[in-house]
Parts: structure tokens; sequence; C-alpha cells
């Protein structure tokens, strides 16, 4: 049951991922996208990462894909023209990733660590909010306040980076 | 019951195809779709480590910890490389990379 989950799930998560780059239209891909990070949510959840999960899907599915989708309104784009597809530009991808996903594959068959299943948890329903606040106030707070900064400064630049030039 | 080994292949894939995405693809918007699936594919890897190497019982919640921040700079990257790119179709009415030469040795 776990198994078959988890294999519709990333399933659902590369399909989706796959649709993002081969698809022509921009909106097409974007949609994609947002399927993909679902499918990615329901990943984390099958992992008992909730807070993580809901984090995902509000922050990523739900902020940075409506900015995405808005600029892709904004732009008023078209799907792309048939340019010249380089064939050999294309070639050449697939083999730098091909290459990649061997050496991968070889790596993950060849430790044993990673052929172990979930180790159980202390107790089945654990509190991973409280859990994650503790651990983000109590271990990492400095870093945290740092993050409100960065906020702060990406907003500032985003307002700077979009004003129309004054004539 | 999935094991470690085939979260991190998934994992994995997803980064080669967030990568086959930036390398490939001449629509800059696309190409920035690439990078955030390259980045998911990394909150994938820490989650599961997270989850497979438990401290006392309970999943290691620095990873998570980490995940949460990495979610927040690519959401202000987004917001920034969005507006920079804005910013460049004011310029030069192109969202194709190709078209952006000036700087070109």
């Amino acid at each position: 049951m776990q198994l078959a989950l988890f294999c519709a799930f990333s399933i659902l998560t590369l399909l989706f991922a796959a649709g993002v780059v081969f698809l022509r239209n921009p909106v097409s891909s974007a949609m994609c996208l947002v399927m993909s990070f679902i499918g990615l949510a329901a990943l984390f959840v099958t992992l008992d990462a909730y807070f993580i999960a809901v984090v995902q899907v509000l922050v990523y599915a739900g902020a940075v894909m409506v900015l995405f989708l808005f600029i892709i309104m904004l732009l008023d784009l078209r799907a792309e023209k048939q340019r010249s597809v380089k064939l050999a530009a294309w070639v050449g991808g697939g083999i730098v990733i091909g290459g990649f996903v061997s050496c991968l594959a070889k790596v993950l068959a060849s430790l044993p660590a990673l052929q172990a299943t979930k180790p159980p948890l202390l107790q089945p329903d654990i509190n991973d909010v409280a859990a994650i606040g503790e651990t983000l106030f109590r271990n990492y707070n400095l870093p945290f306040q740092i993050i409100g900064v960065l906020l702060l400064v990406s907003t500032i630049g985003v307002v700077v980076l979009s004003r129309k030039e004054l004539k | 019951m999935p094991t470690l080994a085939h979260y991190l292949l998934v994992s994995g894939l997803l980064f080669s195809l967030g990568l086959a995405g930036v390398l490939l693809r001449r629509n800059i918007l696309v190409i920035f779709m690439g990078l955030e699936l390259m980045l998911n594919a990394a909150n994938l890897s820490l989650v599961s480590f997270s989850r497979f190497n438990l401290m006392e019982g309970l999943p290691n919640y620095n990873a998570q910890v980490f995940v949460f921040f990495i979610i927040t700079v690519a959401a202000a990257e987004v917001a920034v490389g969005l507006a920079i790119i804005v910013a460049l179709f004011r310029a030069k009415q192109t969202i194709h990379v190709e078209d952006l030469d000036t700087l070109k040795f």
C-alpha cells in the first residue's frame, strides 16, 4: 500500500516535471509545475513531514506559481514558435542527464545503508509543527531573523527593479 | 516499502529534469521553472534524509528547518528574478535567451 502510493505520487511528480520541460506553451509548463509541486507535497506527507508539505503547497504552489502566472500573463507570451531545433544541443543535454542518472543509480544501489526501509517513529502521530518551531526558534533563531531581513530586502528590490523610467 | 534509495532516485530524476529544462529550453521563464524544480529536488532529498535518520525516535528536524529556509529563499529569489525578467522584457521586448547577446564575447 505504501509502495503503491509512493509510486503513484512519484510518477505523477516526474511526469508533470517532464511536462514542464517538454511542453511548448509556457502557461502549460506553469500548470504542470503546480501539479508537480502538489505531487511533491504528497511525497512529503508519505515521509511524515506534514508541516513541510503544507508549507510547500501554500508557498510554492500557492504564491510562487501564482507570481509566475501573473508574469506570464503580463508579458503576454505566445507559444514558442519552432526555431531551428539544434539537434546537437539536445543530444548533448541527453548525454549529460543520462550520465548523471546512471551514476546516481549506481551509487544508490551500492550503499547498503540506503536500502533500509523507514524506521518506525516513537509515536505514530507526531506534532511536527511544534518540533520544527522549537528547533527553529531555539537553535536557528539568528538565521530566522536574517531570513526576515532577506525578505524585506527582496521586496524593496522588486519595487526598485520594476519602476518605470521617469523621463 | 519504499526505501531511502527510492526517494533519492526520485529526487535525482527531478533534479535532472530541472537541469534539462535549464540547459535545453530557450524561454527564460521555463528556464526559471527548471531552477525551481532543482530546488524542490534538493528539498525532497533533505526531507527523506530527515525521516530515515531518526534522532531519539523522531525525525531529524534540522533538515526540515533547512527545507523551510530553502523554500523561503526560493520565494524571494523568484520575486527578484521575475522583476528582472520584466525589466528585461521592457528593454528588449523578448524572452528568448538567444536574443540577449549584448554581453557576448
